[in-house]
């Protein structure tokens, strides 16, 4: 993965936002930026603690040139996809899929922060729903609340009890998903093999993009 | 009943703003027959709503007092208020144009003394002032209102107010009896200069335009400067009628936006740093500006101004554009974005929010009887294959009254070529 990384960065040199247009997804759009902040002044998360960046100034920082600081930055993966800067941006930006693009192209040269939960929450929703074709929600869970460890996952258990009871009684949670009795795709055989091609394609579109 | 003189040699003038008085004059000087149709009960379009002009801060109503002047001393010049094109026919050389002629209810026996306006009771929005407020439904649309005569409101037709009206005038200038009619007319070319409309701003729904009073748009706030306004010149917001001394610009309401108006409309960013003269006017030092902005685009010459008012410590920059309008405990509308400069999220309080709002075409939908190309945004141009008809001023393009002036002279240029054609076809 690094040796993608040093690849890319050998290649692109300073040219940090021909990388992204020509390697992350949608990246053509960042030199349409005017910076007039709308994106960002809409944004419903509050990123002045959470985030390092707002998308504006991630866009800025493409065309500065701040290789590291954006590749490694949390920003693209604290996007909750309410799509409030994509619908109002005034150059019609995709920023929402933008961000998506860079955050998907850290993570495959290896750059994204290790450890950074909503990445963690993609990778393992992508991993268990793609098994059966739908989401074990009681695994899915688990694998989140034991992601610091296992005291932690308790305590955080132990806080989501009641949640969790209505969610049973309210039949939107069923319990027995735990050991594997879970609702799934009437044929996983074709979803898995549908799943395989796009993963097939998609390999081979990103491949040829980092050959080329 | 109006009967106009018009032949194949006289120029059609749509639209008696800036640009279509102008036109008109320039065409009428030379020592051509011209007919200017307005639609409106007066001359002078939306420069006569202004209160004053950049970049010397004059006020408009010395400039359209010498163009109404020249038009009273030009006997070539037939002018036709409340009038509307409907239809064209024809061809460059060669047109035969109907217009719908509205009553005014007011014949030309009228003195302007204002009786009818007196004993009239019912009232009308004021769309001179943009609806700010109320009028006598029999009026003389502005104190430079040409012609100088009033007008009856079609609404008040059949109802004892006008009754009343026509006990009161002492001129026999009342006249009930007047119908719509529709006239035809030949023309050689046709000047189409019908100007522009401000952006709808309760179209941009994150500024809130229409929910919060305080919110309000760069063409009102020209009305609540001026002394001839709805406040007599006192810049009080419309909610509390509190002094507006801290007063906020947003710069590209709805301007260079793809979900709204996809060109620069050009002259907004003038004409906010022109208002803050406005605030600075009425309240000195306790006068409060504060622009928020994308760019400035104080466009040709103007840079120098841009730069007083940047030297202004009572006027502020904020680079960003506003995403959103909220209305605090007390009804100051508060400004919400991030600030480029840092990145940081910012919640200000104003007394009153101005929204700066640019030019939309006002033929853009336009059902235009005649056959024009119009650009991605609704501005018109010359279609090649009917030469005859130009566009003037704003209808094609987003510009200040300084180039609507020269696009009209233009067009009146172009204009005069094809009549004169046609005059020496004809000897």
């Amino acid at each position: 993965m690094s040796d993608l990384n040093q690849t890319m960065a050998a290649r692109y040199q300073n040219n940090f936002l021909k990388e992204i247009e020509e390697q992350a997804e949608m990246g053509e759009w960042v030199k349409m930026c005017m910076q007039c902040g709308l994106c960002s002044g809409s944004c419903p998360t509050n990123f002045q603690a959470g985030w390092d960046h707002p998308p504006q100034e991630i866009f800025m920082m493409i065309r500065a040139g701040k290789r590291d600081e954006v590749l490694k930055s949390n920003s693209m993966w604290m996007c909750t996809s309410c799509y409030n800067c994509y619908v109002r941006c005034p150059r019609k930006v995709p920023v929402t899929h933008v961000m998506h693009g860079i955050a998907e192209y850290a993570y495959r040269i290896g750059q994204s922060p290790k450890n950074q939960p909503t990445q963690h929450l993609s990778k393992t929703f992508w991993d268990n729903c793609t098994k059966t074709g739908r989401v074990n929600e009681v695994k899915l869970t688990q694998s989140l609340y034991f992601k610091d460890g296992i005291g932690a996952g308790i305590k955080k258990a132990m806080e989501m009890q009641a949640v969790a009871l209505g969610l049973v009684k309210a039949k939107r949670l069923n319990p027995l998903e735990a050991i594997g009795i879970a609702h799934k795709c009437k044929d996983i055989k074709g979803i898995q093999a549908m799943l395989a091609k796009a993963n097939e394609l998609e390999a081979q579109r990103k491949a040829e993009k980092a050959k080329a | 009943m109006t009967s106009v003189v018009a032949t194949n040699q006289t120029i059609l003038v749509v639209g008696g703003g800036i640009s279509g008085m102008t036109a008109a004059l320039e065409a009428a000087e030379t020592g051509k027959q011209v007919v200017l149709v307005e639609t409106n009960p007066y001359l002078g379009g939306r420069t006569v709503q202004l209160y004053r002009y950049f970049p010397k801060m004059c006020h408009p109503t010395c400039g359209l007092e010498i163009n109404l002047r020249r038009l009273k001393a030009n006997p070539r010049i037939q002018v036709l208020t409340l009038a509307e094109v409907t239809g064209i026919s024809g061809s460059k050389g060669n047109y035969s144009v109907s217009v719908k002629l509205k009553p005014r209810y007011v014949n030309a026996n009228c003195t302007a003394c204002g009786e009818c306006g007196k004993v009239v009771q019912t009232e009308i929005a004021d769309e001179f002032n943009y609806n700010l407020g109320k009028i006598k439904a029999a009026y003389l649309p502005s104190s430079m209102a040409y012609p100088q005569r009033y007008v009856i409101d079609s609404s008040i037709i059949g109802t004892p107010d006008a009754e009343r009206a026509k006990a009161a005038c002492k001129y026999d200038a009342v006249d009930l009896e007047q119908e719509e009619e529709v006239i035809s007319l030949n023309a050689g070319a046709i000047v189409w200069a019908t100007g522009w409309q401000p952006y709808a701003a309760e179209k941009i729904v994150y500024y809130g335009y229409d929910r919060f009073p305080n919110v309000i748009t760069n063409v009102e706030f020209e009305r609540l400067a001026d002394p001839h306004g709805p406040t007599g010149g006192k810049i009080l917001r419309p909610s509390d009628g509190k002094e507006a001394r801290n007063v906020a610009f947003i710069q590209c309401a709805g301007s260079r936006d793809e979900n709204h108006l996809r060109h620069c409309s050009r002259f907004c960013c003038m004409g906010s740093l022109k208002q803050t003269h406005y605030v600075e006017e009425a309240f000195g030092d306790a006068g409060k500006s504060t622009i928020y902005y994308i760019d400035i685009r104080a466009i040709d010459r103007f840079e120098d101004f841009y730069q007083k008012v940047q030297a202004n410590p009572n006027v502020s920059f904020v680079k960003s554009k506003v995403a959103r309008i909220t209305q605090d405990k007390d009804g100051n509308p508060v400004c919400n974005g991030v600030n480029v400069e840092g990145y940081k999220r910012y919640a200000t309080a104003h007394d009153l929010v101005v929204l700066a709002v640019g030019m939309e075409p006002a033929v853009k939908g336009m059902d235009i009887p005649a056959d024009v190309m119009s650009d991605s945004s609704g501005f018109i141009m010359a279609d090649p294959a009917n030469a005859g008809i130009f566009g003037a001023g704003c209808a094609t393009n987003a510009l200040d009254v300084n180039r609507s002036v020269q696009s009209a002279t233009a067009a009146a240029l172009r204009a005069i070529q094809v009549v004169n054609k046609v005059a020496r076809a004809e000897v």
